[in-house]
Protein backbone atom coordinates (compact mmCIF):
# COMPACT_ATOMS: atom_id res chain seq x y z
CA UNK A 1 0.00 0.00 0.00
CA UNK A 2 2.99 2.32 0.31
CA UNK A 3 3.77 1.82 -3.33
CA UNK A 4 0.66 2.49 -5.38
CA UNK A 5 2.40 2.08 -8.74
CA UNK A 6 3.62 -1.46 -8.31
CA UNK A 7 1.31 -4.11 -9.65
CA UNK A 8 -0.95 -1.45 -11.13
CA UNK A 9 0.99 -0.55 -14.24
CA UNK A 10 -1.72 -1.79 -16.56
CA UNK A 11 -4.30 -0.11 -18.74
CA UNK A 12 -7.63 1.07 -17.32
CA UNK A 13 -10.67 0.12 -19.38
CA UNK A 14 -14.00 1.83 -18.89
CA UNK A 15 -16.94 -0.53 -18.59
CA UNK A 16 -19.72 1.67 -17.23
CA UNK A 17 -19.45 5.35 -16.55
CA UNK A 18 -18.32 4.66 -13.00
CA UNK A 19 -16.82 1.19 -13.22
CA UNK A 20 -13.37 0.73 -14.64
CA UNK A 21 -11.37 -2.46 -14.99
CA UNK A 22 -7.62 -2.57 -14.95
CA UNK A 23 -5.83 -5.06 -17.18
CA UNK A 24 -2.22 -5.86 -16.48
CA UNK A 25 0.33 -5.91 -19.27
CA UNK A 26 2.71 -8.34 -17.65
CA UNK A 27 2.20 -10.97 -14.93
CA UNK A 28 3.22 -10.20 -11.37
CA UNK A 29 6.78 -10.91 -10.29
CA UNK A 30 7.20 -14.19 -8.38
CA UNK A 31 6.39 -13.63 -4.74
CA UNK A 32 8.97 -14.22 -2.01
CA UNK A 33 8.45 -17.11 0.37
CA UNK A 34 8.54 -15.08 3.57
CA UNK A 35 5.57 -12.86 2.73
CA UNK A 36 3.55 -15.95 1.85
CA UNK A 37 4.48 -17.72 5.08
CA UNK A 38 3.63 -14.64 7.17
CA UNK A 39 0.22 -14.32 5.55
CA UNK A 40 -0.46 -18.05 6.07
CA UNK A 41 0.36 -17.71 9.77
CA UNK A 42 -1.77 -14.60 10.25
CA UNK A 43 -4.75 -16.16 8.50
CA UNK A 44 -4.45 -19.49 10.32
CA UNK A 45 -4.25 -18.01 13.80
CA UNK A 46 -7.06 -15.50 13.30
CA UNK A 47 -9.29 -18.28 11.96
CA UNK A 48 -8.33 -20.52 14.88
CA UNK A 49 -9.20 -17.78 17.38
CA UNK A 50 -12.65 -17.49 15.82
CA UNK A 51 -13.00 -21.28 16.01
CA UNK A 52 -12.12 -21.31 19.71
CA UNK A 53 -14.65 -18.59 20.51
CA UNK A 54 -17.41 -20.21 18.50
CA UNK A 55 -16.94 -23.79 19.69
CA UNK A 56 -16.12 -23.08 23.32
CA UNK A 57 -14.69 -26.56 23.94
CA UNK A 58 -11.04 -26.87 24.82
CA UNK A 59 -10.43 -30.64 24.76
CA UNK A 60 -7.94 -32.26 22.39
CA UNK A 61 -10.48 -33.74 19.97
CA UNK A 62 -12.30 -30.50 19.18
CA UNK A 63 -9.11 -28.47 18.96
CA UNK A 64 -7.66 -30.99 16.49
CA UNK A 65 -10.80 -30.72 14.37
CA UNK A 66 -10.48 -26.94 14.49
CA UNK A 67 -6.82 -26.97 13.51
CA UNK A 68 -7.49 -29.27 10.55
CA UNK A 69 -10.40 -27.24 9.22
CA UNK A 70 -8.62 -23.91 9.76
CA UNK A 71 -5.64 -25.27 7.81
CA UNK A 72 -7.93 -26.29 4.97
CA UNK A 73 -9.64 -22.91 4.82
CA UNK A 74 -6.27 -21.14 4.90
CA UNK A 75 -4.97 -23.19 1.97
CA UNK A 76 -8.14 -22.54 -0.03
CA UNK A 77 -7.99 -18.83 0.74
CA UNK A 78 -4.47 -18.63 -0.67
CA UNK A 79 -5.88 -19.34 -4.11
CA UNK A 80 -9.02 -17.27 -3.64
CA UNK A 81 -7.35 -14.15 -2.17
CA UNK A 82 -3.64 -14.38 -2.98
CA UNK A 83 -1.43 -12.36 -0.63
CA UNK A 84 0.14 -9.17 -1.91
CA UNK A 85 3.88 -9.72 -2.01
CA UNK A 86 4.87 -6.44 -3.60
CA UNK A 87 3.92 -4.31 -0.60
CA UNK A 88 5.68 -4.48 2.78
CA UNK A 89 3.63 -5.27 5.85
CA UNK A 90 1.84 -2.02 6.82
CA UNK A 91 3.15 -1.50 10.34
CA UNK A 92 2.01 2.11 10.20
CA UNK A 93 -1.64 1.07 9.83
CA UNK A 94 -1.51 -1.24 12.85
CA UNK A 95 -0.95 1.76 15.11
CA UNK A 96 -2.75 4.48 13.18
CA UNK A 97 -5.96 2.66 12.24
CA UNK A 98 -7.30 2.17 15.82
CA UNK A 99 -6.79 5.88 16.50
CA UNK A 100 -8.69 6.72 13.35
CA UNK A 101 -11.40 4.25 14.42
CA UNK A 102 -11.87 6.07 17.73
CA UNK A 103 -12.17 9.43 15.95
CA UNK A 104 -14.61 7.91 13.44
CA UNK A 105 -16.77 6.49 16.25
CA UNK A 106 -17.07 9.92 17.83
CA UNK A 107 -18.02 11.45 14.46
CA UNK A 108 -20.63 8.71 13.91
CA UNK A 109 -22.21 9.35 17.32
CA UNK A 110 -22.39 13.12 16.66
CA UNK A 111 -23.92 12.64 13.22
CA UNK A 112 -26.38 10.10 14.64
CA UNK A 113 -27.77 12.63 17.07
CA UNK A 114 -28.07 15.22 14.32
CA UNK A 115 -30.05 12.85 12.06
CA UNK A 116 -32.15 11.78 15.06
CA UNK A 117 -33.00 15.45 15.68
CA UNK A 118 -34.01 15.78 12.02
CA UNK A 119 -36.29 12.75 12.18
CA UNK A 120 -38.07 13.77 15.37
CA UNK A 121 -38.53 17.36 14.19
CA UNK A 122 -42.22 18.07 13.48
CA UNK A 123 -41.48 20.08 10.30
CA UNK A 124 -39.02 17.52 8.98
CA UNK A 125 -39.93 18.01 5.33
CA UNK A 126 -38.68 21.61 5.45
CA UNK A 127 -35.49 20.67 7.23
CA UNK A 128 -34.25 17.90 4.98
CA UNK A 129 -32.81 18.55 1.55
CA UNK A 130 -31.67 15.32 -0.13
CA UNK A 131 -29.18 15.68 -2.94
CA UNK A 132 -26.49 13.85 -4.87
CA UNK A 133 -23.05 15.43 -4.76
CA UNK A 134 -19.84 14.56 -6.59
CA UNK A 135 -16.28 15.36 -5.68
CA UNK A 136 -12.77 14.22 -6.52
CA UNK A 137 -10.65 12.91 -3.70
CA UNK A 138 -6.91 13.33 -3.63
CA UNK A 139 -6.32 9.90 -2.09
CA UNK A 140 -4.67 7.47 -4.50
CA UNK A 141 -4.17 4.01 -2.99
CA UNK A 142 -6.96 1.46 -3.09
CA UNK A 143 -6.93 0.82 0.65
CA UNK A 144 -7.30 4.50 1.50
CA UNK A 145 -10.15 4.91 -0.98
CA UNK A 146 -11.94 1.87 0.44
CA UNK A 147 -11.62 3.12 4.00
CA UNK A 148 -12.81 6.57 2.95
CA UNK A 149 -15.86 5.24 1.11
CA UNK A 150 -16.84 2.98 4.00
CA UNK A 151 -16.37 5.82 6.50
CA UNK A 152 -18.70 8.02 4.45
CA UNK A 153 -21.28 5.24 4.37
CA UNK A 154 -20.98 4.60 8.11
CA UNK A 155 -21.54 8.25 8.98
CA UNK A 156 -25.28 8.93 9.11
CA UNK A 157 -26.55 11.45 6.59
CA UNK A 158 -24.26 10.40 3.75
CA UNK A 159 -24.10 7.24 1.62
CA UNK A 160 -21.40 6.51 -0.95
CA UNK A 161 -23.19 5.52 -4.13
CA UNK A 162 -20.13 4.83 -6.24
CA UNK A 163 -16.38 5.34 -6.26
CA UNK A 164 -13.75 4.45 -8.81
CA UNK A 165 -10.00 4.02 -8.72
CA UNK A 166 -9.25 7.60 -9.70
CA UNK A 167 -11.09 8.92 -6.64
CA UNK A 168 -14.33 10.21 -8.14
CA UNK A 169 -17.03 9.94 -5.48
CA UNK A 170 -20.80 10.09 -5.88
CA UNK A 171 -22.46 10.62 -2.52
CA UNK A 172 -26.10 10.90 -1.47
CA UNK A 173 -26.57 13.33 1.40
CA UNK A 174 -29.77 13.85 3.35
CA UNK A 175 -29.38 17.55 4.15
CA UNK A 176 -27.07 20.50 3.63
CA UNK A 177 -25.21 20.20 6.90
CA UNK A 178 -24.19 16.60 6.16
CA UNK A 179 -23.19 17.45 2.60
CA UNK A 180 -20.99 20.46 3.28
CA UNK A 181 -18.59 18.53 5.49
CA UNK A 182 -17.30 16.48 2.56
CA UNK A 183 -14.51 15.64 1.83
CA UNK A 184 -12.93 17.93 4.41
CA UNK A 185 -11.52 16.70 7.67
CA UNK A 186 -12.16 13.01 7.18
CA UNK A 187 -10.03 12.91 4.01
CA UNK A 188 -7.23 14.70 5.85
CA UNK A 189 -7.32 12.15 8.68
CA UNK A 190 -7.22 9.22 6.26
CA UNK A 191 -4.33 10.80 4.34
CA UNK A 192 -2.44 11.10 7.64
CA UNK A 193 -3.27 7.50 8.55
CA UNK A 194 -2.09 6.03 5.26
CA UNK A 195 0.85 8.39 4.96
CA UNK A 196 -0.11 10.04 1.68
CA UNK B 1 -33.20 -7.26 36.22
CA UNK B 2 -34.15 -9.57 33.39
CA UNK B 3 -37.51 -7.84 33.13
CA UNK B 4 -35.78 -4.80 31.64
CA UNK B 5 -34.69 -6.89 28.69
CA UNK B 6 -38.11 -8.52 28.43
CA UNK B 7 -39.91 -5.17 28.21
CA UNK B 8 -37.32 -3.94 25.71
CA UNK B 9 -38.03 -7.05 23.62
CA UNK B 10 -41.76 -6.26 23.66
CA UNK B 11 -41.04 -2.69 22.58
CA UNK B 12 -38.76 -3.88 19.77
CA UNK B 13 -41.44 -6.22 18.47
CA UNK B 14 -43.90 -3.30 18.39
CA UNK B 15 -41.35 -1.36 16.33
CA UNK B 16 -41.06 -4.37 14.01
CA UNK B 17 -44.79 -4.12 13.36
CA UNK B 18 -44.28 -0.52 12.22
CA UNK B 19 -41.43 -1.61 9.95
CA UNK B 20 -43.74 -4.28 8.57
CA UNK B 21 -45.97 -1.48 7.29
CA UNK B 22 -43.13 -0.24 5.08
CA UNK B 23 -42.46 -3.78 3.91
CA UNK B 24 -46.10 -4.34 2.98
CA UNK B 25 -46.95 -0.91 1.57
CA UNK B 26 -43.66 0.32 0.12
CA UNK B 27 -44.16 1.74 -3.35
CA UNK B 28 -41.16 0.00 -4.92
CA UNK B 29 -39.46 -3.36 -4.47
CA UNK B 30 -36.40 -1.71 -2.97
CA UNK B 31 -38.63 -0.21 -0.25
CA UNK B 32 -39.84 -3.66 0.66
CA UNK B 33 -36.32 -5.04 0.67
CA UNK B 34 -35.22 -2.21 2.94
CA UNK B 35 -38.12 -2.78 5.32
CA UNK B 36 -37.20 -6.46 5.50
CA UNK B 37 -33.59 -5.53 6.22
CA UNK B 38 -34.64 -3.20 9.03
CA UNK B 39 -36.80 -5.96 10.50
CA UNK B 40 -33.89 -8.38 10.29
CA UNK B 41 -31.63 -5.99 12.19
CA UNK B 42 -34.24 -5.71 14.91
CA UNK B 43 -34.80 -9.49 14.97
CA UNK B 44 -31.12 -10.11 15.74
CA UNK B 45 -31.39 -7.97 18.86
CA UNK B 46 -34.77 -9.48 19.71
CA UNK B 47 -33.36 -13.03 19.65
CA UNK B 48 -30.56 -11.99 22.01
CA UNK B 49 -32.99 -10.32 24.44
CA UNK B 50 -35.33 -13.31 24.40
CA UNK B 51 -32.34 -15.48 25.22
CA UNK B 52 -31.83 -13.38 28.35
CA UNK B 53 -35.50 -13.78 29.24
CA UNK B 54 -35.33 -17.56 28.85
CA UNK B 55 -32.01 -17.76 30.65
CA UNK B 56 -30.38 -19.71 27.81
CA UNK B 57 -28.25 -16.98 26.26
CA UNK B 58 -25.42 -19.35 25.30
CA UNK B 59 -27.80 -21.12 22.91
CA UNK B 60 -29.57 -18.06 21.54
CA UNK B 61 -26.38 -16.17 20.74
CA UNK B 62 -25.48 -18.75 18.09
CA UNK B 63 -28.93 -18.39 16.56
CA UNK B 64 -28.54 -14.61 16.54
CA UNK B 65 -25.16 -14.83 14.81
CA UNK B 66 -26.56 -17.15 12.14
CA UNK B 67 -29.58 -14.88 11.70
CA UNK B 68 -27.42 -11.81 11.23
CA UNK B 69 -25.37 -13.57 8.55
CA UNK B 70 -28.50 -14.88 6.83
CA UNK B 71 -30.02 -11.39 6.80
CA UNK B 72 -26.88 -9.95 5.25
CA UNK B 73 -26.62 -12.64 2.57
CA UNK B 74 -30.30 -12.40 1.65
CA UNK B 75 -30.10 -8.61 1.25
CA UNK B 76 -27.05 -8.98 -0.97
CA UNK B 77 -28.72 -11.65 -3.10
CA UNK B 78 -31.94 -9.68 -3.53
CA UNK B 79 -29.98 -6.53 -4.41
CA UNK B 80 -28.01 -8.42 -7.03
CA UNK B 81 -31.25 -9.77 -8.47
CA UNK B 82 -32.75 -6.28 -8.76
CA UNK B 83 -29.46 -5.00 -10.17
CA UNK B 84 -29.47 -7.59 -12.96
CA UNK B 85 -33.15 -7.73 -13.79
CA UNK B 86 -34.44 -4.24 -13.07
CA UNK B 87 -37.67 -3.34 -11.34
CA UNK B 88 -40.95 -4.70 -12.66
CA UNK B 89 -43.21 -2.35 -10.71
CA UNK B 90 -41.32 0.82 -11.47
CA UNK B 91 -43.53 3.84 -10.74
CA UNK C 1 -21.56 -0.59 35.31
CA UNK C 2 -25.32 -0.75 35.75
CA UNK C 3 -25.79 2.92 34.93
CA UNK C 4 -23.76 2.59 31.72
CA UNK C 5 -25.86 -0.42 30.78
CA UNK C 6 -29.15 1.42 31.31
CA UNK C 7 -27.91 4.46 29.37
CA UNK C 8 -26.89 2.25 26.44
CA UNK C 9 -30.23 0.43 26.58
CA UNK C 10 -32.20 3.68 26.52
CA UNK C 11 -30.07 5.10 23.72
CA UNK C 12 -30.51 1.95 21.64
CA UNK C 13 -34.29 2.00 22.04
CA UNK C 14 -34.30 5.71 21.16
CA UNK C 15 -32.30 5.04 18.00
CA UNK C 16 -34.60 2.18 17.02
CA UNK C 17 -37.65 4.39 17.51
CA UNK C 18 -36.10 7.18 15.45
CA UNK C 19 -35.07 4.80 12.69
CA UNK C 20 -38.53 3.27 12.44
CA UNK C 21 -40.17 6.71 12.51
CA UNK C 22 -37.88 7.86 9.71
CA UNK C 23 -38.66 4.72 7.74
CA UNK C 24 -42.30 5.79 7.78
CA UNK C 25 -41.97 9.56 7.42
CA UNK C 26 -39.23 10.19 4.86
CA UNK C 27 -40.21 10.79 1.23
CA UNK C 28 -38.12 8.48 -0.98
CA UNK C 29 -36.02 5.32 -1.14
CA UNK C 30 -32.64 7.01 -0.80
CA UNK C 31 -33.43 8.98 2.33
CA UNK C 32 -35.20 6.01 3.91
CA UNK C 33 -32.05 4.02 3.31
CA UNK C 34 -30.22 6.38 5.66
CA UNK C 35 -32.62 5.28 8.38
CA UNK C 36 -32.68 1.53 7.70
CA UNK C 37 -28.97 1.33 7.08
CA UNK C 38 -27.43 3.40 9.82
CA UNK C 39 -29.66 4.69 12.59
CA UNK C 40 -30.91 1.13 13.08
CA UNK C 41 -27.36 -0.22 13.06
CA UNK C 42 -26.33 2.30 15.70
CA UNK C 43 -29.33 1.25 17.79
CA UNK C 44 -28.54 -2.42 17.53
CA UNK C 45 -24.88 -1.81 18.39
CA UNK C 46 -25.90 0.10 21.53
CA UNK C 47 -28.34 -2.61 22.58
CA UNK C 48 -25.85 -5.43 21.99
CA UNK C 49 -23.21 -3.51 23.96
CA UNK C 50 -25.69 -3.15 26.83
CA UNK C 51 -26.33 -6.90 26.75
CA UNK C 52 -22.57 -7.54 26.72
CA UNK C 53 -22.12 -5.43 29.86
CA UNK C 54 -24.98 -7.30 31.53
CA UNK C 55 -23.48 -10.65 30.55
CA UNK C 56 -19.95 -10.16 31.87
CA UNK C 57 -21.18 -8.81 35.19
CA UNK C 58 -20.71 -12.25 36.73
CA UNK C 59 -17.22 -12.94 35.54
CA UNK C 60 -16.23 -16.53 34.76
CA UNK C 61 -15.21 -18.63 31.78
CA UNK C 62 -18.67 -19.54 30.46
CA UNK C 63 -19.96 -15.97 30.69
CA UNK C 64 -16.81 -14.67 29.05
CA UNK C 65 -17.29 -17.04 26.09
CA UNK C 66 -20.88 -15.90 25.60
CA UNK C 67 -19.71 -12.29 25.89
CA UNK C 68 -17.10 -12.85 23.20
CA UNK C 69 -19.76 -14.33 20.94
CA UNK C 70 -21.94 -11.27 21.55
CA UNK C 71 -18.99 -9.09 20.56
CA UNK C 72 -18.68 -11.19 17.39
CA UNK C 73 -22.33 -10.41 16.55
CA UNK C 74 -21.62 -6.71 17.15
CA UNK C 75 -18.53 -6.74 14.95
CA UNK C 76 -20.42 -8.52 12.20
CA UNK C 77 -23.23 -5.95 12.29
CA UNK C 78 -20.65 -3.17 12.05
CA UNK C 79 -19.04 -4.85 9.04
CA UNK C 80 -22.17 -5.95 7.20
CA UNK C 81 -24.26 -2.81 7.49
CA UNK C 82 -22.34 -0.51 5.08
CA UNK C 83 -22.00 -3.34 2.57
CA UNK C 84 -25.73 -4.10 2.54
CA UNK C 85 -26.48 -0.37 2.42
CA UNK C 86 -24.18 0.08 -0.54
CA UNK C 87 -25.66 -2.91 -2.38
CA UNK C 88 -29.16 -1.49 -1.97
CA UNK C 89 -28.28 2.05 -3.03
CA UNK C 90 -26.45 0.71 -6.06
CA UNK C 91 -29.49 -1.36 -7.03
CA UNK C 92 -31.72 1.72 -6.59
CA UNK C 93 -29.56 3.84 -8.89
CA UNK C 94 -29.16 1.19 -11.57
CA UNK C 95 -32.89 0.52 -11.51
CA UNK C 96 -33.36 4.16 -12.46
CA UNK C 97 -35.24 5.47 -9.45
CA UNK C 98 -34.97 9.26 -9.39
CA UNK C 99 -34.00 10.80 -6.04
CA UNK C 100 -36.62 13.01 -4.42
CA UNK C 101 -35.59 16.68 -4.27
CA UNK C 102 -37.21 19.77 -2.86
CA UNK C 103 -39.40 21.96 -5.08
CA UNK C 104 -37.48 24.36 -7.26
CA UNK C 105 -34.28 22.31 -7.27
CA UNK C 106 -33.04 19.55 -9.45
CA UNK C 107 -30.80 16.63 -8.73
CA UNK C 108 -27.32 17.50 -9.83
CA UNK C 109 -25.54 14.71 -11.75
Amino acid sequence: MHNPDSGQGGVIFKVFDDVSVERRRQPRPPRPKTARAASVLVRFFSLFAVWLVLSGMFDAFHMTLGAVSCLGVTLFSLRLLPPRADAPFPFRLVFRLPLYGLWLTWEIVKANFWVLYLVFHPRMMEKINPRLITFKSRLTSRGALTVFANSITLTPGTITVSVNERGHFLVHAIDGKSAEGLPGEMEQKIADTFGE
Amino acid sequence: MDHVFLYSAVFISLLMLVSLYRTAAGPTTLDRLMGANAMGTKTTVLILFLGTAFGRLEMFVDIALAYAMLNFISVLAASRYVLKRGLADRP
Amino acid sequence: MDIVMYVLLGLGLLFFTGGTLGLIRLPDVYSRLHMAGKIDTMGSISLIAALFLHEIETFDMAHLLVGLKILLVLFFQFLASPTACHAMVNACLRAGLAPWVKDGQRSDP
